[in-house]
């Protein structure tokens, strides 16, 4: 089993080096760079364009060296962990990412908990009394999730959580707190706001788990060893808990990688229209403006976290089911 | 029990049937299982969709829905563009049907427009005074079917001199409704012809990657994983700021829908390759190759109908993706751009808390574009119960 590991981790390097080459392409892609952006700016607002000080800032940024030592520079600073500079904010990236690489990574644990609290048990519920009034609710909700856009939901959530809750509109916290240092208030004052993020983020996700889980367990429910297991007078809860649901889990255990990358883009929608200091929107604005250090930065850094989570999972896979682990690499 | 020997002609002591003994009995089928039987592979499917009852009638929804928007000029009330500035965020009209006690049919309380100068909200009060009867199958908005044939016929049009805004008016003076029917053909359309995109990409990069295994897979795989390995948004934005801003809305029309279809694809791709790879292990494959079939007659012939009930389920249940996948580029104004009106562009409008507070109609456009995508999904769950029939 070692061995596997190593070999995947082996393979690991030539994906992100690929990645980090299509992420260059993909930042490079739109036509013009952020300077050109900024010219265009400073002639619509009826400034004179120096010409002097935009070759020196084409320089100062290498804009005028060709693709490919771009590309090369670019790389060795990531290596050195020197992601780059932000045109847009006038901040090193690491800098700008930083103040709210918390808020998004509390949204994104705060997101999974939700979901897994209210997708387990609905789902093995649904699953074990099928077509019962209860299951026929929770497959409602489950589709309510799935055709409602979430911005939408969003927007109207946060209308109502104003006028019956008397909640501030958008953001994470009162507007009083942003530049307070922490206090307690502070925190309730977040946690006051997480909810309807939470609540519209979660629903989307909670759906589609719903549905897989009853799908999964239904399926397992009706193999012998359940027949057998009931039979022998075993009592129902632990026949539902000690096999079905365990075997049921497999792919939500091969779901754990794809949560990482939540931590940089979730839900970048919800966030814009609720004005959440997460990574999202952010990401889509440097997107938008060519700001492509700070963009190219978040591209890397969620294609990476893409990669360490698809290991993580064969990993976790690797090690709780022994049908895996003794299958040998062929895991997928 | 009795020991004794029956005498000749004796009848005997229990039942038994006049009728002569047919020893094939037990294999005789009743008609209805003979049926069963002999139905082909479609057949048996189709009997079991049609107990799938919610399937069936979004089957029937969608077809109607779909049938709607090849006539959508025929079906608004208004043309698309039709601007009323007298009626600028005009609140829906409820219809009615009897005025004070009287029956007269379906009709509309005109309305009358006061500017309130304290918050300079625009009041509408609807004036029972001004009974408005809708008109059917009559003459209205001149408009040209499908650009081509110009014509002013209208399923139902507002009484002469009257309005009809159902669904309300937007910050324009345009009808929601018409705008909502208009919107459906550009989203149902989008939706359709990146699925068609990514089928095909998917079919074939999938096929190949099964059929010829080694390198090829291998290859595949990793552009799949690389692919899937992006968040999509960011990639949407990206590809659809190449898309140059000179391009006519059609243009940009059909390349979102590439977009959309470019990036959807490798699910789809996945699952082909996956079938592919068992089944090109069967023996009727290498008979097929025995006989000097072309790789791709082999899987387009032999080994694509094995599974295309499968693939039919998965490409249902991959249009309502593309259709919010449009809706929320096009919300974030970087997908389709007015005049090119869809569901996600009418969104758009809708943007901020002011809508939800003042004019709540215009979150109108996401009550169709919800019962499409689960009149999507239940289709989709049907196909793909039905897929199995023999389960």
């Amino acid at each position: 089993m070692l061995s596997y590991f190593a070999r995947r981790l082996l393979v690991m390097i030539p994906t992100l080096l690929v990645i980090s080459l299509v992420v260059f392409f993909i930042i490079q892609l739109p036509p013009g760079d952020y300077l050109e952006t900024l010219i265009a700016e400073m002639q619509a607002q009826g400034e004179k364009v120096d010409q002097a000080r935009i070759d020196f800032l084409r320089e100062q940024y290498g804009l005028d060296k060709p693709m490919i030592e771009q590309y090369w520079l670019w790389l060795i600073g990531i290596l050195q962990g020197d992601l780059g500079y932000s045109f847009e904010f006038e901040l090193p990236v690491v800098e700008v990412i930083g103040s709210r690489f918390w808020f998004t990574v509390v949204l994104a644990l705060a997101t999974t908990l939700f979901t897994y609290i209210i997708s387990f048990p609905i789902g093995i519920y649904s699953a074990v009394r099928q077509y019962s009034v209860g299951d026929y609710t929770a497959t409602f909700i489950g589709y309510f999730g799935l055709a409602m856009p979430n911005f939408l939901f969003a927007l109207v959530l946060l209308h109502y959580a104003n006028v019956w809750f008397g909640l501030s509109i958008g953001g994470l916290m009162d507007p009083k707190y942003i530049d307070a240092p922490w206090t307690l208030d502070k925190v309730i004052s977040v946690i006051n706001h997480l909810w309807i993020p939470m609540i519209v983020i979660g629903t989307a996700g909670t759906a589609a788990m719903i549905r897989r889980l009853r799908a999964n367990m239904l399926d397992e429910l009706q193999k012998q060893y359940v027949v057998t297991a009931r039979a022998k007078g075993l009592s129902p809860m632990k026949i539902i808990l000690k096999y079905p649901l365990r075997l049921a889990l497999n792919p939500f255990i091969a779901d754990i990688g794809m949560l990482l990358p939540q931590i940089v883009s979730g839900a970048a929608l919800v966030s814009v229209v609720m004005d959440l200091p997460t990574n999202g929107p952010l990401l889509l604005r440097s997107l938008q403006s060519q700001d492509m250090y700070l963009a190219g930065a978040f591209l890397m850094f969620e294609a990476t976290l893409v990669v360490i989570g698809v290991f993580i999972s064969d990993v976790l896979l690797a090690m709780l089911d022994p049908r895996i682990r003794l299958g040998g690499a062929s895991s997928k | 029990m009795s020991d004794r020997d029956l005498r000749p002609g004796e009848p005997l002591p229990h039942y038994v049937n006049e009728a002569p003994f047919d020893p094939h009995r037990a294999d005789t089928l009743t008609p209805e299982q003979e049926r069963y039987y002999q139905a082909s592979q479609w057949r048996i499917m189709w009997w079991k969709f049609r107990r799938h009852r919610v399937a069936v009638w979004s089957g029937a929804f969608l077809l109607a829905v779909y049938f709607a928007i090849v006539i959508c000029e025929v079906l608004a009330p208004y043309n698309l563009h039709t601007r009323d500035t007298k009626h600028i965020y005009a609140p829906p009209q409820g219809l009615h049907l009897f005025h004070e006690g009287e029956f007269i049919g379906p009709f509309v309380y005109g309305y009358d427009f006061k500017l309130n100068m304290e918050n300079l909200a625009r009041e509408y009060a609807p004036n029972p005074e001004k009974v408005q009867k809708v008109r059917f199958f009559c003459r209205g908005d001149g408009y040209e079917f499908w650009g081509l044939i110009a014509g002013d016929f209208h399923l139902f049009c507002p009484a002469e001199g009257g309005t009809l805004y159902l669904f309300g008016t937007d910050r324009l003076g345009r009808d929601m409704l018409s705008r909502i029917i208009y919107g459906a053909r550009i989203s149902l359309t989008i939706a359709f012809i990146a699925v068609s995109i990514s089928f095909v990409l998917g079919v074939i990069i999938g096929g190949a990657a099964g059929y010829y295994g080694g390198m090829v897979d291998a290859v595949v795989l990793r552009i799949i994983e690389l692919i899937r390995s992006f968040p999509e948004l960011p990639l949407f934005m990206t590809l659809s700021a190449l898309l140059p801003v000179t391009w006519s809305p059609i243009g940009v029309f059909v390349g979102i829908s590439v977009i959309i279809g470019f990036l959807d694809w490798p699910g789809l791709g996945r699952a082909v390759r996956a079938k592919i790879l068992s089944l090109r292990e069967e023996d009727f494959t290498t008979a097929a190759q025995l006989m000097g079939a072309s790789p791709a007659r082999i899987i387009g012939r032999h080994l694509l109908p094995s599974f295309t009930s499968h693939l039919i389920a998965s490409i249902t249940l991959s249009v309502p993706t593309a259709i919010l996948g449009e809706t929320a580029i096009s919300f974030l104004g970087i997908g389709l751009r007015p005049p090119v009106t869809s569901w996600g562009v009418l969104l758009n409008e809708a943007q901020n808390i002011n809508t939800v507070e003042l004019y709540p109609w215009l979150l109108l456009p996401v009550v169709p574009l919800f019962m499409v995508v689960l009149a999507f999904n239940f289709l989709g769950d049907g196909l793909r119960d039905a897929a199995d029939p023999y389960k």
